[in-house]
This record gives C-alpha cells, sequence and structure tokens, in this order.
C-alpha cells in the first residue's frame, strides 16, 4: 500500500500535471475558518489578484477584529492587526507614509460598520487612496453570533434571539451605500463569493480596486456578501441558499459607484 | 550651538519634531495643547522635510494612525491633552503589545471628565502605571521648561527606537502655553524609506522575495506565547530601569530637608528654595525626570539623610507613592498638592514645608 501510495504521489507531482495551484501568497497551513465560510475564497482571490499584479512586494494589508483576526496569518505579505474598528485609521498614515504602496483593509461588519464607522466614514470622506475590503455576513461570527449592523430584520441572532426587532433594535446599516456617497470614494461594489461565477466577479472587482488605486483615483470600497453557516446555524448550502432569498435583496449586489460617478438604479435601496 | 528662540512650549514641541525627523504627526484638537497641531499645519513641514501632518477625526483614529505609521518602522507622533489621551489608553496599550516605536506628548489639563482646561499633574498614575489594560509600561518623560519640551521629542524618538516602546511626554498646561528661550537642535534629515527598511525589519512596509512576511500584532491566542510576550516587555522595562533614569539634584549638598516634585511643580520648588533658604531653611529640590524609568535609588539616597520630604505635586497625592516606596518608612515624606488646575504658589509651598514637615 505504502509504495503504491508513494508512486502515485511522485506520478502526479509533476511540473507538466499541474494545471491550478493555491497562490504561493496563501501561506500554507490551514485556515482557522468554518467549513463553509466565504473568508478562505475572499483571501485567495485577493491573493491572486496580488500575485496577478505582481506586487506582493508593495503590499501592506490591515486585518480587523473578528472571524478574519488571523487574516495575516494566511495571507503571505507584510500585515498589521489593528484594534476593533480601527482599520481605515491605520491604513490611512500608512498610505501617507507610503504612498507608492497598495493598502488595502480586510474588516467585517461587526468591525466596519459599528464599532469602527467613524474611521470607516472619515477614511472614506478624506478619499484616502486604499481599498476597503468589507465581508458582510450580518452576525459577529467570532464572538458566537451576535446581531451585527447589518443583521436583517427579524433574522435571529444570539442577542436578537426573538429575530431583530427594529423598533427597539434600529434597522440594519447600509453603509455601503452610505459611503457611496462622499466624494472621495470612487469606485463602490458589492460581490459575492458563493458560486464560481461570484467569485470571477469578486476577482475582476478586486483587481479593478488595485488597478485604482496605482492610478491614485481615491478609495475603493468592496463589499462581499457572505454567508455565517455556523453563526445562522446552517449547513453551509442551507446557508448560501438562505442568503441569496434574504441577503441579496437586502444588500443587492452589483456596482453602486464607478469611475467616481452613482450607478443609476431604480431600486438601490432594495427590499426593505 | 542651534538656533535660540523665543517659544511657547508646544510651538517648541511642534518645531523640535520637524527637526528631529519625525515622518507624521496625526491629532486632534484640545485645549490646551492645539498650539501643536497648528504650529506644524502653519509651518509646512511636508515642504520642509516631507512630513506629513493629518488632523484625523478623533483621537482614537489618531493613535490609530500613529500604530499604523509606526507598524512600518515609520518616526510618528501625536500630542493631546488628558481627556483626549484616555480616548487614546486603547491604541496605546496596543502599541506596548505590538511593541511599536512611537511619541505621544500629553500636556495635561485638570479632571476628572471634562474637568478644565487649566495646568494640572493629575495624569501621572495614568502616564506612568499603564494608562490602558494590561501589563505594560511606558517611557515617561517630565519636561520642567520649554528647552526641555523641544529636547524631549528627540530624547524620546530615540528611545522609542531604542526599545520599540511609545514614549510619552508628561507635560502640562503651563509649560505647553509659556514662552521661554529655547536652543533649536539643528535639522535632522528625515530617513529615506530605504534606510526605514534597513533600521526597522520587523516592521511591515512590504515584504521583499528575501524575507517572510512581517506580522505587527498585539494578540497571542496561546497562553505560553503570550506570556513570553509579558516577559519579554517586563525584561525590557527592567532595562530601561537600569540604564534610562534620568534626575536632577538642586541644592541638596547641605539640604536638611527636600522638595520632590516633577515638571511645573519643580519649577515653583525652586522659587520656594530660595524663600525657605532666606528664611534659614536649608531645603533642596529633587526633580525625576523620567517618571518611569523612576529614580528609586537616587530619591532614596538623598531622601534618607534629609529630615523630611515634602512631595509637592498638582494633583491629590500621586507620585508620593513612588517616593514612599523608594525611600522607605525612616524619614517623614508628606505630599503638598493644589488641583482642579490651581498652580501652588511658592508661597504656600514654603508654608506647607513649614506646617507639615518642619513644625509637624
Amino acid at each position: 500500500m505504502i509504495m503504491e501510495d508513494t508512486f502515485a504521489k511522485t506520478e502526479i507531482h509533476k511540473p507538466e500535471n499541474i494545471v491550478y495551484k493555491k497562490t504561493d501568497l496563501m501561506v500554507d497551513r490551514p485556515l482557522s475558518y468554518c467549513p463553509g465560510c466565504g473568508h478562505g475564497t475572499a483571501h485567495r482571490m485577493l491573493m491572486e489578484v496580488i500575485e496577478e499584479m505582481n506586487i506582493q512586494d508593495k503590499t501592506i494589508g490591515v486585518s480587523p477584529v473578528g472571524c478574519s483576526v488571523l487574516a495575516y496569518d494566511f495571507l503571505n505579505i507584510d500585515m498589521l492587526g489593528a484594534a476593533h474598528g480601527r482599520a481605515p485609521a491605520l491604513a490611512t498614515a500608512i498610505k501617507r507614509m507610503w504612498p507608492n504602496h497598495f493598502v488595502f483593509t480586510y474588516q467585517g461588519d461587526g468591525d466596519l460598520a459599528a464599532i469602527g464607522t467613524a474611521e470607516t466614514i472619515h477614511a472614506c470622506n478624506r478619499g484616502e487612496n486604499i481599498t476597503i475590503i468589507f465581508i458582510n455576513n450580518g452576525i459577529y461570527g467570532m464572538t458566537g453570533g451576535q446581531m451585527a449592523p447589518t443583521t436583517l430584520p427579524g433574522m435571529r441572532s444570539s442577542t436578537s434571539p426573538y429575530g431583530r426587532d427594529v423598533a427597539t433594535m434600529g434597522h440594519p446599516l447600509k453603509i455601503t451605500e452610505l459611503v457611496a456617497h462622499l466624494p472621495g470614494v470612487y469606485y463602490v461594489t458589492r460581490q459575492a463569493v458563493h458560486t464560481p461565477n461570484h467569485v470571477r466577479k469578486t476577482k475582476k472587482a478586486l483587481r479593478k480596486a488595485f488597478e485604482l488605486q496605482k492610478e491614485n483615483k481615491g478609495l475603493s470600497f468592496i463589499e462581499i456578501v457572505s454567508n455565517c453557516n455556523s453563526g445562522w446555524k446552517m449547513t453551509p448550502v442551507q446557508s448560501n441558499k438562505w442568503m441569496e432569498d434574504n441577503m441579496f435583496p437586502f444588500y443587492q449586489l452589483g456596482d453602486i459607484k464607478v469611475d467616481g460617478k452613482l450607478v443609476e438604479k431604480k431600486e438601490i435601496a432594495g427590499k426593505e | 550651538m542651534g538656533e535660540l528662540k523665543l517659544m511657547k512650549g508646544n510651538e517648541a514641541v511642534a518645531e523640535a519634531a520637524i527637526r528631529a525627523g519625525c515622518d507624521g504627526y496625526f491629532g486632534y484638537p484640545i485645549t490646551p495643547q492645539s498650539e501643536v497641531m497648528e504650529y506644524l499645519m502653519a509651518e509646512k513641514p511636508f515642504e520642509r522635510t516631507g512630513m506629513v501632518v493629518l488632523q484625523a477625526e478623533s483621537e482614537v483614529a489618531a493613535i490609530n494612525m500613529l500604530y499604523g505609521g509606526a507598524g512600518t518602522g515609520k518616526m510618528v507622533m501625536t500630542s493631546s491633552s488628558s481627556p483626549g489621551i484616555s480616548l487614546m489608553q486603547e491604541g496605546i496599550s496596543y502599541m506596548a503589545g505590538a511593541e511599536l516605536p512611537a511619541l505621544i506628548v500629553n500636556i495635561v489639563r485638570g479632571g476628572p471628565g471634562l474637568g478644565t482646561i487649566q495646568p494640572s499633574q493629575a495624569d501621572y498614575f495614568q502616564a506612568v502605571k499603564g494608562g490602558g489594560h494590561g501589563d505594560y509600561k511606558l517611557l515617561v518623560l517630565a519636561p520642567a521648561s520649554v528647552q526641555e519640551m523641544c529636547d524631549h521629542v528627540k530624547l524620546g524618538f530615540d528611545k522609542a527606537y531604542q526599545y520599540r516602546t511609545p514614549v510619552m511626554i508628561l507635560s502640562d498646561g503651563a509649560i505647553g502655553q509659556m514662552m521661554e528661550k529655547v536652543v533649536l537642535f539643528d535639522q535632522i534629515p528625515r530617513r529615506t524609506d530605504e534606510e526605514v527598511i534597513a533600521q526597522c525589519p520587523w516592521a511591515s512596509n512590504g515584504r521583499p522575495q528575501t524575507r517572510n512576511h512581517n506580522i505587527i500584532t498585539s494578540l497571542d491566542l496561546d497562553p505560553a506565547g503570550q506570556e513570553r510576550v509579558n516577559l519579554k516587555l517586563q525584561a525590557k522595562y527592567k532595562l530601561m530601569e537600569q540604564h534610562e533614569v534620568l534626575y536632577e539634584e538642586i541644592q541638596c549638598e547641605d539640604a536638611e530637608y527636600l522638595f520632590v516634585a516633577f515638571g511645573l511643580s519643580a519649577r515653583i520648588c525652586q522659587k520656594a528654595i530660595d524663600l525657605a533658604r532666606a528664611k534659614g531653611i536649608k531645603v533642596g529640590l529633587f526633580r525625576p525626570i523620567t517618571l518611569f524609568p523612576f529614580p528609586v535609588t537616587e530619591v532614596s539616597n538623598v531622601g534618607n539623610r534629609v529630615k523630611g520630604i515634602l512631595v509637592v505635586e498638582m494633583n491629590a497625592g500621586q507620585m508620593i507613592e513612588d517616593v514612599k516606596l523608594s525611600v522607605g518608612c525612616k524619614v517623614k515624606i508628606e505630599h503638598f498638592g493644589r488641583f482642579g488646575g490651581i498652580i501652588p504658589s511658592p508661597d504656600e509651598v514654603v508654608r506647607a514645608l513649614e506646617q507639615k514637615i518642619i513644625g509637624g
């Protein structure tokens, strides 16, 4: 048996047989994310873009507090771990200190749209020439599934066990639409990573954002609506279906601002 | 010799930052230190040296900008006053944990809460004992003149990089606002990006093929790993205690009594010494210049030669705890303080010495 295995591996592990491989910009270690989570795919698309642009030696990333707090362990580029919500403040200074480098933040919804709202809005409003990548899964995943600023009306979480009551708990915050209205923000889009088609679109959006950063166009803001099967108490497949049925109507996918201009949409606010 | 100028303490801090080769200042307006950023904006250091000056949306953002800039190896600073420094404590704790060099200038005003905009020394504990969460210390410098406001900026940056630690200048509204002669040191060129990369191999400023990626963080989920971080920090603080103590002794040689005071209080005590000696009271002054590391041995040596010690502070009694721990219990040690923004007069300091120490 051992002989056969060895034979099989050496046969397969030949350069000419490799048709697809993980980018070297992903550190070769197991991800800390739950099976089924979209973070891993988002990480990989981001790193593929940086590899394809060949800018890994000039890219500095800022990771948040939340599920992706350990993103710096997986992304094989120089990184800084920010305090909760403060990633855009770090990125502001990093870009000002290293104007020819590529700087991005990678943040979840609690980090970006609750505790870090001020830093998000003001970095956007200053038009910092950075890329903000915003993973929105409508829940605090790491701390165990509490209500987030983006939790949908009626949606259950451990701190809204009977569903989010907007009368007492407030409405979900569409921060992406909000920042799109700020003049310093150049490119805003909302994507997903749960199907190959969406993954391709997300990667394209990331590429565009980094190209725009190269051209000093201003801030790019990419929201990725993602699932949280653990926090939502579903299987990965169920969670993706639930996301399509419930998250996408509220957080509509597609470009929101392109070339510094808001995209005309009949129903930009989505289904309330 | 450098350029001689008449300057406010706050302006001297700002000018010294430019001359020290600082790469970035991030701040938020608060009285009584707003002149720091005002001076910087008016001076256009981005034209003089390429230094970045940015007004942040809050003290929280400012300290995290400091974290970001410092994490890439750049020489960064902020300034604020007590309520603003309270807001920065989270970020300062993260910077201590991530071992980031930076300079934080605290022009203290009276508290608690919004308090007053007048000078105070009420934030001694916050500055010297950690301030934010977790076991950490800052190297704390206490200038007593506009000249030291200038010199401590350069010294602070040097020590911040030597120990990879945030350094705090603990001053107050009076020293920030008062004008004195100051000899400015000559311009030190800002380091080039290549020099920053070479001098800070730990910094996250873009990974070349030749090394692994750098990570700036204060997080270690493994308790054994976090304990190693704590031990490393403690070893660093021990080194500072051995090598970085600064203090000044004034008329201590023949002193029978001793004032211990830092910053503005020490200036007042100098005048009080003249008044007391005119009355025949032989009193001297011991002035800690570094508040952490505290001059434990030095104050003990002087303190144990005298009959009594009056610790003079513009607070309800904070540094006196360190003086008592240092000197021990053989010598009488009392505190005299005014607070809420009141500056004690030399007369009342002498009266307090007579009542609490000599007559008491």
